[in-house]
């Protein structure tokens, strides 16, 4: 698991501070993104993982993102580069509602 | 609709989990209701793919159930599925899938669910079992005197649990061509009223829909989706709700969340299922049958 996340860090050309480090992480929680809202730096690998029995996704409503279905424990990571505010859902539970606040 | 007589309705689900309503006893009507000599079987949710303790052998139990069908004295007229047929909408799911419901000896229809649309707007399972005649997923055809109606409820995104402006007017158009006195049977995969929106057991802009159905003397609606039998009645169009061919969901309001519901041992095979379907001269004579 931590060789495929370092391979996915050095093909996403992430300068690596302690590779040791885990990346923010959203639990995907008993139908919820935790936490809702995480706010990072521009440039951070961010995990979603999902703690549920039942699939879901972690979809950005701009489509710059997608994580299409997540099996239990199935995790994706996507680095985010540009500064602002990204709302998403999961697209199989649209109540299922997060925010990612990326700061320069 | 009443909260007692839905509670009614889904008991079946609770703790003990196999009071399952089976049996010759039509959930809608009396079986010595004058036939009209045909029917159909509805399976729903097989999802193929999924692998965990509320049912680890999912194909498994779509070929029972397939095997089952395959067996009846009189083979229906079609089998449709409404939905979930994979998991997670990977080609290997389907390829599978689509394999073991190619062993039916009736013809087959297919509805998608939201786990069969997930990441690539329904790509993979318009390659799989799509129809030429139905470029957007819904279609209609008569057979028997009926005319039959298969809905899209469900979407890759913000639109799932809709219907949409384009195949409500679709519907409008299609319904029009037919005199209120003539059955109106209709297949979707979410319900199409508002069974529980807590959990998006629902149909946003259902009421549309059942607004314009609401002319005609006798509808009914076959959904999925939760798993788990309930029936619903509202004017002249009767709503029932499928069992999985994989595995259960909790009943309304009975757990924190929807989601797989794993019983204790030996009783999954008597929550899961499939449903004949019918038509007589009044209402369609519905009997669930569980595999266990």
């Amino acid at each position: 698991m931590k060789a495929a996340l370092l391979v996915a860090l050095l093909a996403l050309g992430v300068p690596i501070r302690g590779a040791a480090a885990a990346p923010p992480t959203v639990h995907i929680h008993n139908y919820a993104f935790v936490p809702a809202t995480l706010t990072v730096r521009a440039g951070t690998l961010v995990r979603f993982v999902n703690d549920d029995e039942e699939p879901h996704t972690a979809t950005a409503l701009d489509k710059s993102f997608d994580s299409k279905g997540l099996d239990t424990n199935d995790s994706y990571t996507y680095t985010f580069t540009k500064p602002g505010t990204i709302a998403y859902l999961c697209t199989m539970h649209p109540m299922m509602r997060g925010t990612i606040v990326v700061m320069k | 609709m009443k909260r007692g007589s839905f509670l009614e309705h889904v008991g079946w689900t609770g703790a003990a989990g196999s009071a399952y309503a089976l049996g010759t006893d039509g959930v809608f009507a009396p079986a010595s209701a004058a036939t009209m000599g045909m029917s159909f079987v509805q399976i729903s949710d097989s999802h193929i793919g999924f692998a965990r303790p509320a049912n680890d052998h999912v194909a498994q139990t779509l070929m029972e159930t397939v095997q089952r069908i395959n067996a009846l004295p009189n083979q229906p007229a079609f089998v449709v599925h409404t939905g979930d047929v994979t998991h997670l909408s990977k080609p290997a799911q389907f390829d599978l899938a689509k394999q073991i419901l190619g062993e039916l000896r009736a013809p087959l229809l297919t509805l998608p669910g939201e786990h069969d649309v997930i990441g690539d707007g329904g790509a993979a399972f318009r390659e799989h079992f799509g129809r030429a005649d139905a470029p957007h997923g819904w279609f209609s055809f008569d057979r028997g005197g009926s005319h039959f109606i298969a809905l899209v409820n469900v979407s890759d995104g913000e639109a799932f649990g809709t219907l949409g402006p384009e195949q409500l007017a679709w519907l409008r158009a299609d319904l029009a061509a037919h005199p209120r006195s003539t059955p109106i049977v209709v297949f979707g995969h979410v319900p199409l009223y508002a069974l529980y929106a807590a959990w998006g057991w629902t149909t946003t802009d259902g009421a549309e829909a059942l607004a314009l159905l609401a002319r005609f003397d006798a509808v009914s609606v076959f959904n999925g989706h939760i798993h788990q039998i309930v029936t619903h009645r509202e004017g002249n169009i009767r709503f029932a709700t499928a069992a999985a061919t994989a595995y259960p969901q909790p009943a309304p309001a009975s757990a924190p969340q929807p989601g797989p519901l794993t019983l204790p041992p030996g009783e999954l095979l008597h929550a899961i299922g499939y449903r004949t379907v019918q038509l007589t001269s009044d209402v369609p004579v519905v009997t669930d049958v569980p595999l266990g």
